[in-house]
């Protein structure tokens, strides 16, 4: 799909939009909102789910307890995630007229499919929230199930016109039209799918383990450290102490597509101006003047790691226009902060895993809390910067050398208002958000006086 | 022809359930917003959330429905619909996340004080939005909506007297499935005051919609000519009298107190005035685009309309499930978890074996993932890592639970 510049059919022509960047930024700070709360709705019901099982085992109160809280948690962050998910496919129309206008009909499907996971998902939240106390406990915990489901085959199709975008196919474009348009193949038989659908799903357990893990954290530096917030923090600093570390190995096999389908991407991560034979790393450093300065080179690294070769050749930003080359400061920091990130959250989680193992308890350090503490706002920083790397990295393409951003833009004035108004609005609603959080955290723990009979395992 | 027209269908289907089934919940909000600071008025606020929150979501999702199957299927209208409408759609954006921040901020609110607070705030939105989607719809009705990225004018377009009209005809229609809906729930609690409450409310909203509506065909008349010719012959006629009648018949049936039937031919009248409509402009999408020219290619549609006929088929009886639980579902079953005292930490050797698994997984997934190159390699690598996570997760989390138990 080597076409670059496009020439639409007449209808919906590129038109000049001054405001391009800020329908690029209005657009990013909707998925920036957005993407934390579909984190949490990947990952989230799994685990209040593995509570609520617990509780059916056990018949431990203290388990469900847990589940009902964290389902009132659930009611809030997905009321937020239909409204900022609805702004999302408004933007489509509203912000891209052009793109949806035009290619529609290649991507649509994936969307579709993802409108009915996400009615189900609705649906089947609703009667999980509702079903507490109504339902037996076995049909409430089955009812939760349709949940997980639909968060994973909402992910897949969401991801999957993501994934079209940077690697397109599935289509011919005759005159400006979009002819032989195979949905399936634009959508599900392309090999980009796969490393970002399963990186953003084990990124979704990530965020919200070391989120959840990190309140209860909070909760032990101020005093309150009882039996209750120990079994609520085990279980997703459990789960995300574990992905982690798989993620840095999911994370290489995606960069390595990334290398082959998208080199300049690749080589604006890298901050790499030439193509060069055993291309080097750097860490840190700032891009400027065709080159990385003041990084710490490491020699040979990044052939190594993109091809396995010692002296691969590596495509540069010079092999293209530089009108066709993405921000490469941008993109090359989101970059660093990501891996950094997430290396830090592995190694934390190799931390709690090795004293589980040596000690078969959970940590004591103060400082371990601390950190835990700092974890979960960091692994929302690299979920989003994560983000920045793939749709920025993809710039000036909206269609990956198919069709430029600029030419996908609606014609319609007013863009900067929209994007205040907007702006503020998710000011309120994150204000409020984190107000009903804090709300639902303090209210009364209304355990059951603890009868050491019924406690689950011991030690 | 079949296959270029189905999925408009389904589109036509969709905006009619989200008027009946989003718009109830619209009203409900302007019916908090107006219910005053007295005791009872906070009984109706309270009333109002109650009843909706286990089923908005699923309300609003079908706006999601007719968005994605419409820019799927019929992509080059959906552009230009966009993009000249684009301040309506734009605050019928704001007006539903306003509408859900009330449903997620209500989950923190502690007292009835500080939930009528929120309620009342975000109540706005009930306004807000269907009056931005009726206006939307009256300037395609009138051809205020050109081919083209932003063709239209960005505000004449929508703010036009049968654009007006459709949205104050949106909002009072919306009021009035919410009060119809209110009462039936209200019925069936057997809560006499708020039926009353909701009966008087259904009864004054379906007259001022009755009235917008038969008041609003001379405006349409000296607005769009053709609109008001083609609603007034031929084809589009019979939708017009059926759904003039379904209002008529819904009207008397709430004031039998048949709420339930009622609400069916509510929905019938606003399925009849939006098919009569469509079929007035058949196979008119935008001026100059028909159906057949905007449809997207053969497999797309093929593709749209094979999804909404199993998303159908999976959707509709799940919905059917939660209105039932959330309509007539108070069966309680008692609140006691089956006590299965048996240990689930594995035993020592079990854990051994799940930890050697474990790692080997790690291994074989590092190997297949990380070193090899080819798809099949990747494909086997990525299930062995996931398998790893799984596996090493159940090998720690019952000890660890246990700990949680005396570990301080």
């Amino acid at each position: 799909m080597a076409v670059s510049g496009v020439s639409l059919a007449a209808s919906l022509a590129p038109v000049d939009q001054h405001y391009l960047l800020e329908a690029r930024q209005m657009q990013a700070l909707s998925f920036a909102v957005h993407i934390p709360l579909v984190a949490f709705a990947i990952s989230f019901p799994a685990m209040v789910l593995f509570v609520e099982w617990m509780w059916l085992r056990t018949g431990d109160q203290l388990y469900q307890t847990l589940a009902r809280r964290w389902t009132r948690v659930i009611v809030a962050l997905f009321a937020v995630g239909v409204i900022t998910g609805t702004v999302l496919s408004f933007e489509m129309g509203l912000l891209w007229p052009n793109f949806t206008g035009t290619f529609g009909s290649v991507f649509g499907v994936g969307f579709a499919i993802e409108g009915f996971s996400f009615f189900l998902e609705a649906i089947f939240i609703g009667i999980y929230v509702y079903g507490w106390g109504r339902l037996s406990p076995r049909l409430h915990l089955l009812s939760g199930v349709p949940i997980v489901i639909t968060g994973i085959t909402g992910s897949l199709t969401v991801i999957s016109v993501n994934a079209w975008m940077n690697h397109p196919g599935g289509f011919r474009l005759q005159d400006g039209r979009v002819t032989h348009v195979d949905p399936f193949k634009a959508l599900f038989a392309n090999t980009y799918l796969w490393h970002e659908l399963v990186h953003m799903y084990v990124a979704g357990y990530i965020v919200s383990g070391f989120i959840l893990a990190g309140c209860y954290a909070f909760a032990r530096l101020k005093g309150r450290w009882g039996r209750y917030e120990r079994t609520a923090l085990a279980i997703p600093l459990t789960v995300a102490a574990l992905a982690a570390p798989v993620q840095i190995l999911i994370g290489d096999w995606a960069a390595r597509d990334v290398a082959k389908a998208q080199p300049t991407k690749l080589a604006a991560i890298e901050g790499l101006y030439s193509t060069t034979r055993g291309a080097p790393e750097h860490l840190l450093g700032w891009y400027t003047q065709d080159r990385v300065k003041y990084g710490i080179e490491i020699p040979h690294l990044l052939s190594l790691l993109a091809f396995h070769s010692w002296n691969a050749k590596v495509q540069g930003l010079s092999a293209v226009p530089a009108s066709e080359r993405p921000p490469v400061n941008i993109v090359r920091i989101a970059f660093q902060t990501m891996v950094g990130v997430g290396t830090l959250l592995a190694l934390i989680g190799v931390v709690y895993i090795a004293i589980w193992i040596r000690r078969r308890r959970l940590p004591e350090s103060t400082w371990f809390y601390r950190a835990l503490v700092a974890c979960g706002p960091l692994a929302v920083v690299a979920l989003i910067a994560g983000w920045v790397v793939t749709e920025v990295g993809r710039q000036p393409w909206v269609v990956y050398r198919v069709m430029p951003t600029s030419a996908a833009v609606t014609g319609a004035s007013g863009i900067p208002v929209g994007y205040a108004v907007l702006a503020a609005s998710y000011v309120v609603v994150a204000s409020g958000l984190f107000w009903v959080l804090r709300r639902l955290a303090r209210a009364p723990l209304d355990l059951p006086s603890s009868d050491p009979s019924v406690d689950p395992v011991p030690a | 022809m079949l296959l270029q027209s189905l999925p408009l269908v389904f589109v036509l289907m969709g905006v009619a359930l989200y008027t009946v089934l989003g718009g109830a919940d619209f009203g409900a909000g302007l019916w908090q917003l107006l219910a005053g600071r007295s005791a009872r008025g906070e009984r109706i606020r309270e009333y109002a959330h109650r009843s909706m929150a286990p089923v908005w979501e699923a309300n609003h999702v079908w706006l999601i429905f007719v968005l994605t199957v419409f820019w799927t299927a019929y992509p080059e209208a959906l552009g230009s619909i966009a993009s000249t409408l684009a301040v309506p759609l734009f605050i019928a954006a704001l007006g539903i996340i306003c509408r859900g921040a009330a449903y997620a901020f209500r989950a923190g609110a502690t007292s009835a004080r500080e939930s009528g607070l929120i309620d009342t705030m975000f109540s706005l939105s009930s306004i807000l939005t269907p009056f931005a989607l009726g206006a939307a719809i009256g300037g395609i009705a009138t051809d205020r909506v050109p081919v083209g990225n932003a063709a239209g004018n960005l505000f004449t377009s929508w703010l036009n007297p049968t654009s007006i009209l459709i949205g104050v005809l949106a909002v009072t229609t919306s009021a009035y499935l919410a009060a119809v809906y209110l009462a039936a729930d209200a019925a069936r609690d057997g809560s006499h005051e708020l039926e009353l409450a909701f009966r008087t409310r259904a009864l004054v909203a379906a007259l001022l919609a009755g009235a917008v509506a038969f008041g609003g065909l001379f405006i349409v008349k000296a607005d769009s000519h053709r609109l008001f010719h083609s609603l007034l012959s031929g084809r589009a006629l019979s939708g017009v009298i059926a759904s003039a009648l379904a209002g008529l018949l819904a009207l008397g049936l709430v004031q039998r107190r048949r709420f339930e039937a009622a609400r069916y031919l509510a929905a019938v009248a606003v399925a009849a005035i939006i098919a009569g409509w469509a079929l007035a402009r058949w196979p008119t999408i935008l001026p100059g685009l028909t159906v057949y020219q905007a449809a997207a290619g053969h497999d797309t549609l093929v593709w749209v309309i094979a999804c909404v006929l199993v998303g159908g088929a999976i959707l509709f009886p799940s919905l059917a499930l939660l209105f039932r639980l959330a309509l007539t579902g108070r069966f309680r079953a008692a609140e006691h978890a089956a006590m299965d005292a048996t240990s689930h930490a594995p035993s020592d050797s079990r854990r051994g074996l799940l930890v050697r698994s474990a790692i080997a997984c790690l291994i074989a997934g590092f190997a297949l993932l990380n070193v090899a190159e080819a798809g099949w390699a990747h494909a086997i690598g990525v299930v062995c890592l996931l398998c790893f996570i799984a596996i090493a997760f159940r090998a720690i989390i019952f000890g660890a639970l246990g700990a949680t138990a005396t570990n301080k």
